[in-house]
């Protein structure tokens, strides 16, 4: 079945730098230290990111840090801990924003 | 099933030999760890036991192949004995062979599943180690129950900890002759964690909630072989486990490799590199068995690899001892 989202296009990610080498290579060169231990273990990144992934809902992250968690010792209910974090603040986002809703709403109604 | 034709059908990976530039690697080197399996009987059988021990395995070592080793090991110039299988406790000959082990050799290790020390019989198991100074690894796949339990099954989590508590109260962990180490190895078709990282996190779990100390936990990457290797081909993850495997493969993992200090002994005498060749019945080159081996000399070997190989050599690397690059 066609779909926008093959597993197997993970891994031609890469192909992404064919039109554009300088780009690429500065931006791997920046992911790389993103994700290297710092003040934050590399670890806590990789949940940081499973969480962001869930929130920017792509299934090549969800996919790539899921596998990145078990490596790193994350178990699934810390994962799923990860993700709850990125629903609530989903879910937060978007209950704040009736907070313009109610505002708009006072302003205009009698 | 046989492992060894499905790693044939993955053309995709090389021949772990071709993966080796520097083909000195691909000999044995001085001897230190004589690795002796003493039998396949185990009262657990744990979903990623390479070597699909459990209690309805037959295969024991008789005491003539255990006096063939302590005869090689001092012939040799090993410096460990190193006790395997199954559950090496239920070999009838055990505590014979350890009393033996221990006047020739100042570090003897046992291998336990842990639970094994609370059945009938068993129970004096820690004192007896304590005793004879007896280095214990044992295995604990998670610090918590629920992980743990869904490799070794369900009550084994509770009877571990009740046994490592008994283990620290015979000294293990605390007296620096008792050496307590634990193996992790992950839960699935992943790879183990950084091991300093995961022996901090189960030093602290352990500590906190149960009161537990040991010395070092050791990461052990799952081998594509035995139950394991089962699981990987019924769920379909065989090849992409393998790709993982191959795509983490470090030249720099592969001086440490075990095989090439150690030998494994299996239950009737014959020889292998390592325990995961024992486990896919690959014998060494020369098909000898320790009983011949009581008055030849050591000589370098050429080493029999396989595709499983590459789990030792993947990220960190991988061995009996934890990681290794």
């Amino acid at each position: 079945m066609n779909t926008y989202y093959n597993p197997e296009d993970l891994a031609k990610f890469g192909t992404m730098g064919e039109e554009a080498p300088q780009l690429w290579d500065s931006f791997m060169q920046y992911y790389g230290a993103v994700f290297a231990e710092g003040a934050l273990t590399a670890r806590e990144k990789s949940l940081i990111a499973l969480a962001v992934a869930h929130a920017v809902q792509c299934p090549y992250c969800i996919d790539s840090y899921t596998q990145d968690c078990l490596s790193k010792g994350v178990d699934e209910e810390q994962m799923t801990e990860a993700v709850h974090v990125a629903a609530a603040i989903r879910g937060g986002a978007t209950l704040v924003h009736g907070v313009q809703m109610k505002n708009i709403v006072k302003k205009l109604e009698l | 099933m046989d492992i060894r034709e499905e790693f044939g059908k993955l053309t995709q990976i090389p021949d772990f030999e071709d993966s080796v530039e520097d083909k000195d690697l691909l000999m044995t080197d001085k001897m230190s760890v004589l690795q002796i399996n003493v039998g396949r009987l185990c009262n657990l059988a744990c979903k990623h036991c390479h070597m699909e021990a459990g209690p309805n395995r037959t295969e024991v070592m008789g005491r003539d192949v255990m006096e063939a080793c302590l005869e090689v090991y001092k012939n040799w110039g090993f410096s460990t004995i190193d006790i395997t299988g199954g559950a090496p406790e239920m070999n009838p000959d055990f505590r014979w062979f350890v009393e033996e082990a221990v006047k020739v050799c100042s570090h003897v290790m046992v291998r336990t599943n842990l639970t094994i020390m609370l059945e009938e019989g068993y129970e004096d198991l820690p004192e007896f180690y304590a005793d004879h100074k007896v280095e214990i690894i044992c295995s604990l796949p998670h610090y918590k129950a629920k992980n743990s339990e869904r490799q070794r099954g369900s009550g084994t989590f509770d009877k571990s900890i009740e046994v490592l508590k008994k283990l620290n109260e015979a000294g293990y962990g605390k007296d620096p002759e008792l050496v307590l180490n634990m193996v992790f190895n992950p839960g699935g078709a992943f790879f183990p964690p950084q091991q300093s990282a995961i022996e901090r996190e189960y030093k602290e779990h352990l500590g906190q909630e149960y009161g537990i100390v040991f010395n070092n936990l050791f990461t052990i990457t799952n081998n594509p072989i035995g139950r394991f290797g089962g699981f990987l081909m019924k769920t379909g993850n065989m090849e992409s486990y393998m790709t993982k495997l191959y795509g983490a493969f470090n030249p720099g993992a592969l001086p440490g490799m075990m095989c090439r200090s150690q030998l494994s002994v299996a239950w009737d005498g014959s020889l292998y590199d390592c325990d995961f060749n024992q486990a896919v019945d690959m014998p060494v080159e020369t098909k000898e068995t320790i009983m011949d081996l009581r008055d030849r000399p050591y000589k370098k070997r050429k080493i029999r690899f396989d595709k499983h190989c590459y789990a030792c050599t993947a990220g960190q690397g991988s061995s009996c001892g934890g990681s290794t690059a």
